[in-house]
């Protein structure tokens, strides 16, 4: 037996110094945690950096703040409390108490659900790899590495429900999470998005703001799960994830506000000479990221997703506020489907049209951010808009995969997606121009020309605060 | 509804889900499914899914890669898609299919397939399954049927056989036969395999012998063309012959006979019968087998054989209530024997070699088809040599013993046996027709031996066994009648039952046990309430709602 006491060094909620399969399998997965986080984590060195650590599920006070060197990071195992009485909500087994263990029928599926959510995780992780090196500041900073550490605490909840619930196959998989890495050309993460580089800031925050938000939503149904131990951990992610939608949400949110200053105070438009990024560049940005994000919640219809939910192993977001039976073999709903270049719908079984549902919630909340920036341009007396793009724009999953629309949902031929593309999205020449933009800036209370700084610091902290050390 | 009549004609340049290429030695089938070029409405293609006419191109391809192209020693099966190899049969088809147009699609996916095993050991021409994604069902069982499968390592492609755990039935294209009987896989780890509908992959796919290699993406191509060229290394196929185009078969068709140049099938609805009568060729055999290629196509032991062969599938797919086919021979029963002898003493030039093993198959065919087959020889009919394997083929034969009141002038029917009855024609047990009709006197068909060559008529032919009956004219046409009516009353479903029973005598083979076995269960549980009732897991499929299990153990 090992003499490192990884009840001290892991904090969690879950009796490890108890276990002893699970102290085993942790172990042998440390290490390797620990050898991944060196190669694929942060590039950037420092020493120390000031970073939030959950500590318990309490609702006050569930994480400490302090300054940490990043591989010394206690990556913590931790589920919501549990509720003595649960019952499933939906499905076919709605009213049954819910699992402590996982079913053998529903096993394969459980494990599959785990490890797709598990490999997003350590993938942004990758992909964020050396933005480090031109942070605007370290406010930003110090935000990036919290995103990263916790989407690595986030793997490893994925890797503690492997571990502890699925075995060898569970242990072998949680070992693959480490095995793909993003953009590899032989082993790629498993979902597209998560093999895109995140090249710049801007790109950054758009993630954070789109894609970590898909993963909001994603975890939302799996803490439906009548697979008590998922719906908990996942729970316990949200928390988190929280921060994360706060960084994105922010983020654009500052990007938004410089760039209205330089257009008020140059009175132009053409931003980018006095070091700003153009609201075109921005919406173009935008159009991108929220058009890759849609893919990641596959078709419209989808079967599998249809046993989930029936199966109890995933719900609908928000599933017990809804009003309706929960259980939906007789529903039906109307799908978006493309007939003879024309988006037209079909009437589909509501339980294979969960897809949709969960995108369409989704749809809306990225919509109160746009509102919110459009807030942000009025009050700099702006007129020109920010908007989502159609659903349609740029798919390459699902009803509109293949098919050309514009951003306004307008179908066109492949001449005219190819004339407006680089209206729509971004250019080589918008990507190379916001990457000459991206230079380090280190010093406590400075920023970089493209940025506004934050209206508030972390943790009641000012903006001046020394957030990180570096090496 | 599929479109009336389902068509096996086919060619590269019309493929909508096949490309065939060919670059000296190999060629690459790459599976590229247009979701929208089902057969029948009510379906999408989706991920390299298939129904029948995704599977016609792939036959069609295969007999050109042997007749057009015989300088092609290895065939790389691959895909075109990204991360997906092939996702098997389509779901949503089989859910919306009556039962037996599923059974007819499964038995023809069968014979191809066993086509291409054919071609493996006995055309020198090696497959090579490319997986380069998952490859579940259906699409693994392809990979099955190629000689070597190199699986793309890139943690997360799989091979899988998830029939069982999803869908409530068997994989029905050979997959649970092969994975233990070709590859070797222990019948524990084949049984852990079969019930895990996420599959095998990587390394632990080629321990469990599922897969022979996997290779990282960036070096799967050039493992696989490694593979297909060492493969085509250890070919026996030539280095360079012009091939035998294999040119659009000429039907005249009505409502009640189609003809072919050679043979004839007229549809009886009301006696529920379809007539075969197949014509000797009406020209000499050739002097050698450049001239046997000079006439290409219409050579006529490929020209008869690819019309029987669509002929029967035909009659399988669009006339499955005529449940009789009454088998004929007409012509110069000579020339037959002729061109079987040329046959015989060419068997080593490539040409000759894959007309008689696709008659071969084609004759197996037969064997397989659910139909009662009765043979009716007749004075001027020709079963000799290797058309009397079409009278051995069938459950009963019935010979007029001498000629008919009408026509008093002609000769009588004879039977020759010749060498095609002793070995070139195997039935899938690995056996001879006669073999199988003599299971209980091998001696028999020795001493059959000494005939050979000899004509035989009626009486002499029912001495040694070679027909059932041998009413004379007085008899005939009634005994015949009766057996016809007599058949059409009983159940259709007991005599494919009992005709298989009779017609597969002495060893299995993997071909039987996957006709016999295999398709045997999957037939039945395509038909139990667990899978087709409404509350069955195929039906539920796709529903996103569970089957609900009658749990009684039958």
């Amino acid at each position: 037996m090992s003499t490192i006491n990884y009840s001290e060094r892991i904090p969690n909620n879950v009796n490890l110094s108890d276990d002893r399969r699970l102290q085993r399998a942790l172990e042998s997965w440390q290490p390797k945690f620990l050898s991944w986080w060196g190669e694929m984590g942060p590039a950037l060195p420092t020493t120390d950096v000031y970073l939030r650590t959950a500590v318990s599920v309490q609702r006050d006070g569930w994480a400490h703040f302090g300054h940490v060197a990043l591989p010394e990071y206690r990556w913590g195992i931790f589920l919501s409390e549990r509720q003595s009485e649960r019952t499933i909500a939906f499905g076919r087994h709605k009213g049954e108490k819910a699992w402590q263990q996982v079913p053998g029928e529903h096993r394969a599926d459980l494990q599959r659900l785990i490890v797709i959510q598990g490999d997003t995780e350590p993938a942004s992780v990758e992909q964020q790899r050396h933005l480090g090196a031109t942070a605007p500041s370290l406010y930003d900073l110090r935000n990036l590495f919290q995103v990263n550490v916790e989407e690595g605490r986030h793997l490893w909840a994925m890797v503690y429900l492997l571990h502890a619930y699925f075995g060898r196959d569970g242990r072998d998989e949680a070992e693959s999470l480490l095995l793909r890495n993003s953009g590899s050309e032989d082993a790629p993460r498993i979902l597209g998005a998560f093999n895109e580089p995140t090249p710049d800031w801007l790109a950054f925050y758009m993630f954070t703001y789109f894609t970590d938000r898909d993963g909001k939503y994603q975890l939302g149904t799996l803490k439906e799960s009548a697979f008590d131990p998922l719906a908990r951990t996942c729970d316990f992610m949200l928390k988190e994830e929280a921060h994360h939608m706060m960084v994105g949400t922010t983020g654009i949110d500052r990007v938004v506000t410089r760039t209205a200053e330089l257009m008020r105070e140059h009175d132009t438009d053409d931003i980018a000479r006095f070091g700003g990024i153009p609201l075109a560049v921005i919406q173009r940005y935008l159009n991108f990221h929220y058009s890759v994000s849609l893919d990641l919640f596959g078709s419209e219809t989808s079967t599998n997703v249809a046993n989930y939910f029936t199966n109890g192993l995933k719900g609908r977001w928000q599933e017990e506020r809804r009003k309706d039976d929960h259980v939906l073999t007789d529903g039906h709903v109307m799908v978006d489907a493309v007939a003879d270049g024309r988006l037209t719908t079909v009437e589909t079984p509501a339980l294979v049209a969960l897809n949709q549902d969960l995108r369409a919630e989704y749809t809306a909340d990225c919509g109160s951010g746009v509102t919110r920036w459009n807030r942000i341009l009025a009050d700099h007396g702006i007129d020109t808009p920010l908007t989502l793009p159609h659903h349609g724009f740029n798919r390459a999953v699902g009803a509109f995969a293949g098919c050309h629309l514009s951003p306004a949902g307008e179908f066109l031929t492949v001449e005219q997606w190819e004339a407006g593309r680089h209206a729509w999205l971004p250019s080589d020449a918008d990507m190379a121009f916001v990457s000459s933009l991206m230079r380090p800036v280190y010093e406590p209370g400075r920023i970089a020309s493209w940025v506004a700084p934050p209206r508030q610091g972390i943790n009641g902290q000012p903006f001046e605060y020394e957030y990180a050390h570096l090496a | 509804m599929p479109p009336t009549p389902v068509r096996f004609d086919a060619h590269p340049d019309t493929y909508r889900h096949w490309t065939l290429s060919v670059d000296g030695a190999v060629a690459r089938l790459t599976l590229d499914v247009d979701e929208r070029g089902g057969l029948v409405e009510g379906y999408e293609l989706k991920l390299n899914s298939y129904d029948l006419g995704v599977d016609i191109e792939l036959y069609d391809a295969l007999q050109r890669i042997r007749f057009e192209h015989p300088a092609v020693k290895a065939v790389v099966v691959g895909s075109a898609k990204e991360k997906v190899f092939c996702a098997g049969a389509n779901i949503r088809m089989l859910a919306q299919s009556a039962h037996s147009w599923k059974v007819n699609f499964c038995k023809f996916t069968n014979e191809t397939r066993n086509g291409m095993e054919d071609a493996s050991a006995h055309s020198g021409i090696a497959f090579v399954a490319a997986v380069n994604g998952s490859a579940a069902g259906g699409g693994y069982e392809l990979a099955l049927a190629c000689d070597e499968i190199v699986l793309i390592d890139d943690g997360s492609s799989a091979v899988s056989l998830p029939e069982v755990p999803l869908l409530g039935v068997l994989p029905g294209t050979g997959g649970l036969t092969r994975v233990v009987d070709k590859r070797g896989v222990r019948k524990d780890l084949a049984d852990v395999f079969a019930t895990k509908a996420d599959g095998v992959r990587g390394k632990t796919a080629v321990d469990w012998k599922l897969v022979d290699a996997t290779v990282p993406r960036s070096r799967f191509a050039d493992a696989v063309a490694e593979r297909a060229a060492a493969a085509a290394a250890r070919s026996t196929r030539p280095d360079a012959a012009e091939g035998v185009a294999l040119t659009p078969l000429v039907r005249d068709e009505s409502d009640t006979r189609i003809a072919y140049t050679h043979v004839t099938v007229d549809l009886d609805r009301a006696a529920r019968t379809a007539t075969l009568t197949v014509g000797a060729p009406t020209t000499p055999a050739p002097v050698d087998p450049d001239a046997a290629r000079r006439e290409g196509a219409a050579f006529w032991p490929l020209a008869v054989t690819r019309e029987l062969d669509d002929a029967i599938l035909h009659l399988r797919t669009n006339e499955n209530t005529l449940g009789t086919w009454i088998l004929k021979t007409a012509g110069d029963a000579d020339a037959v024997l002729a061109h079987d002898a040329f046959l015989a003493a060419h068997a080593d030039d490539w040409f000759v070699n894959e007309v008689r093993h696709y008659l071969k198959r084609t004759l197996k065919r037969l064997d397989v088809t659910s139909r009662t087959l009765l043979a009716l020889v007749e004075p001027g009919s020709c079963f000799v040599g290797p058309l009397l394997e079409l009278a051995l083929a069938a459950d009963r034969q019935y010979m007029l013993d001498g000629v008919f009141e009408d026509a008093p002038d002609a000769a009588p029917a004879e039977l020759r046996l010749s060498d095609a009855n002793f070995g070139a024609y195997p039935m899938g047990n690995g056996l001879t027709r006669l073999r199988s009709r003599f299971h209980g006197d091998p001696a028999h068909v020795e001493a059959l031996a000494k005939h050979l060559g000899e004509p035989l008529p009626a009486a002499e032919a029912l001495a040694l066994g070679l027909v059932t009956y041998a009413p004379d004219d007085i008899d005939y046409e009634d005994e015949v009648r009766i057996v016809v009516e007599e058949r059409a009353s009983l159940s259709p479903d007991a005599l494919t039952g009992m005709e298989a029973n009779h017609r597969f005598t002495g060893p299995e083979t993997p071909e039987t046990k996957i006709f016999g076995r295999l398709s045997a269960w999957q037939n039945w549980i395509f038909i139990r309430p667990n899978a087709a009732g409404p509350d069955g897991a195929l039906r539920k499929y796709g529903t996103g709602q569970r089957a609900d299990f009658d749990n009684e153990r039958v």
